[in-house]
């Protein structure tokens, strides 16, 4: 029992510091606003419809998979922060165990994350995206297994680094490659072979396989293949998470 | 031996903060740490609530291995940090209420010991402002408030009356020392200040270089070290004769005061005047755990100026 009121602690103190702190939660609305009326609209006005849908359409599912993808990943810096201001040696000498630490954490990231699909949910009903209850349920819990998946990446690389500027530095070399080979702004089909063997073997492109699947009806690789790619690439990242708070 | 370390060793590259130190304190004890800036205390703290690991040696808290057995470690323990480690953007409450979750105050009593504590500290008012909002000394006695909270079998406090004013000193080593009596609680503290070593420490030690230079009841140790000082003004000064009075422990010389610390000031203190002749000046006073500080640790700057510190020894030559 205490281990779950541990959690609960951590993750209670990381949602309560997202909602007072202000440039957090405001550009937590704008910045997804951004991509699809900047991105989607500017773009899609000379781009053709891909697969029978407008491009500002098609991309959305892999605008809902890229915004949780940076917001997931940069969470991770607030772990740096947290040790820098010495907040975190609170939670590291109590009786809990590092792996509740870490769920808490983690738990508080998704949260960050899954407040701005709410946001790009309600926007998807203002440009007409077909969703129906059982497609709002499904790409819920998609986007929380990716975003399951990124703070967990976010989180090893702050628990492995001592200053912020060393995590964006860091963090840019693992967020910008894994959206630009996921597929989020193209198909995966008809790509040059070297660019797909680099797609495949990127986590996030099952995810954005799997999104748009959900929303759109376009499947490359079967829903059960990404979801299972998903959990499996989730769980090993909690792994190494879990082990890096132990030796924090 | 609720605290127990053997050649307890941590390095930070060149640095040798904790330098095999061996250190046993007993349950329900209130044991003071003192030592200079950068002496190590912090750092054997740090070890021994688990949030360093030794670089070799080995300890125990509570009859658990520091390395091997951290959970039971952290299960028993409770630490105000030198640092300020509580969250600026939740209230005073908040920040109690959680440290209530994550050290497993049993729900019973939780919102019973919050009151409690914030009362102590006497914080009641601001208790549901944010933390940014408090000055220095509030969000110190909020650590505090926090620290104790949950009643930890042995407590690590690292400069706790850091910053506060005398009435809230006052006020918390009275109900630590309660605590420390009522639940049998082990203390162990760190502080710069001497007075407070002495009125609260069953017994003290003073590290230097992550080493430990003495250790004993402040009593012991100014009795041993110190004793009473006498300081006087004489025409004719003859140090060696007085050196050699088997009552005398040690004279210096500052400033044309000679500094003569003796055992026991009520039985040889006449007897003193006869061998010094005759004098301007005379005062005697009872010595203190400052002056057994620095005694050990000698590195009083104002020292270094009036007799020559090594540099200028140096420097003369
Ligand atoms: N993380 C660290 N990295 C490098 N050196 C460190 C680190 N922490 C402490 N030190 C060094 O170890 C030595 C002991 O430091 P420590 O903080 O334990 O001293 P202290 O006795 O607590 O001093 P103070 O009275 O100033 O709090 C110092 O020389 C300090 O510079
Ligand atoms: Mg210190």
């Amino acid at each position: 029992m205490s281990e779950i009121e541990g959690i609960y602690a951590v993750w209670l103190r990381e949602a309560k510091i997202y909602i007072r702190e202000k440039e957090r939660l405001i550009s937590s609305v704008i910045s997804p606003l951004l991509w699809i009326f900047g991105f989607g609209a500017g773009l899609g006005s000379t781009v053709e419809k891909i697969s029978g849908y407008p491009y500002q359409i098609f991309i959305y599912p892999g605008i809902m998979v890229m915004t949780v993808l940076f917001t997931s990943l940069f969470y991770g810096v607030y772990i740096i922060w947290d040790r820098k201001l010495d907040f975190l040696k609170e939670v590291l000498v109590a009786p809990i165990s590092r792996a509740s630490v870490f769920a808490g954490k983690m738990l508080g990231g998704a949260t960050d994350a899954m407040v701005q699909v709410v946001y790009l949910i309600i926007i998807g009903f203002f440009i007409s995206i077909p969703f129906t209850p059982l497609v709002i349920l499904e790409a819920f819990l998609m986007l929380l297994l990716i975003s399951i998946a990124m703070v967990s990446i976010g989180l090893v690389i702050g628990a492995n680094l001592k200053s912020p500027e060393g995590f964006s530095l860091v963090i840019n070399f693992v967020m910008w490659p894994m959206f630009f080979f996921s597929g989020a702004l193209f198909p995966v089909s008809n790509l040059a072979p070297w660019l797909s063997a680099v797609t495949y073997i990127n986590p996030l492109t099952y995810g954005v396989d799997a999104m748009r699947g959900i929303i759109l009806g376009i499947n490359h690789f079967p829903i059960l293949l990404d979801a299972g790619v998903l959990v499996l690439f989730a769980a090993i990242m909690m792994e190494i998470g879990i082990l890096s708070f132990r030796r924090m | 031996m609720v605290i127990k370390t053997e050649a307890l060793t941590k390095t930070f590259g060149k640095i040798t903060a904790v330098n095999e130190l061996n250190l046993e304190v007993n349950e329900g004890e209130i044991f003071g740490l003192l030592g200079p800036n950068g002496a190590g205390k912090t750092t054997l703290i740090s070890m021994l609530c688990t949030i360093l690991k030794p670089t070799s040696g080995r300890a125990w808290v509570n009859g658990f291995d520091i390395v091997k057995e951290q959970g039971k470690v952290r299960k028993s323990i409770g630490i105000v940090f030198q640092q300020a480690s509580v969250d600026d953007l939740l209230t005073g409450r908040e920040n109690l209420a959680l440290h209530n979750l994550l050290f497993e105050v049993p729900k019973a009593v939780r919102s019973q010991r919050i009151d409690e504590v914030l009362s102590i500290v006497n914080l009641e008012k601001r208790a549901d402002d944010f933390v940014n909002t408090y000055s220095g000394g509030m969000r110190r006695r909020l650590e505090l408030a926090r620290g104790i909270m949950h009643h930890p079998k042995i407590l690590f406090l690292d400069e706790p009356t850091l910053g506060l004013d005398p009435q809230t000193r006052d006020h918390i080593w009275d109900y630590i020392k309660d605590l420390a009596q009522k639940e049998c609680m082990t203390i162990l503290l760190t502080t710069h200040y001497m007075d407070e070593a002495e009125q609260l420490c069953d017994r003290v030690a003073i590290i230097d270089y992550g080493k430990i230079v003495a250790l004993d009841s402040p009593v012991a140790l100014k009795k041993k070290i110190i004793g009473d000082v006498v300081s006087l003004k004489q025409k004719t000064s003859d140090i060696e004769r007085i050196r050699k009075l088997d009552y005398v422990i040690k004279v210096e010389e500052k400033e044309g005061v000679l500094l003569i610390s003796i055992k026991d000031a009520g039985k040889h203190l006449q007897d003193l005047l006869l061998n010094t002749g005759p004098i301007d000046f005379v005062e005697v006073r009872r010595g203190t755990l400052n002056d057994v500080f620095l005694h050990y640790t000698g590195r009083d700057i104002r020292e270094a100026e009036a007799e020559g510190g090594f540099w200028e020894r140096v420097m003369k030559r």
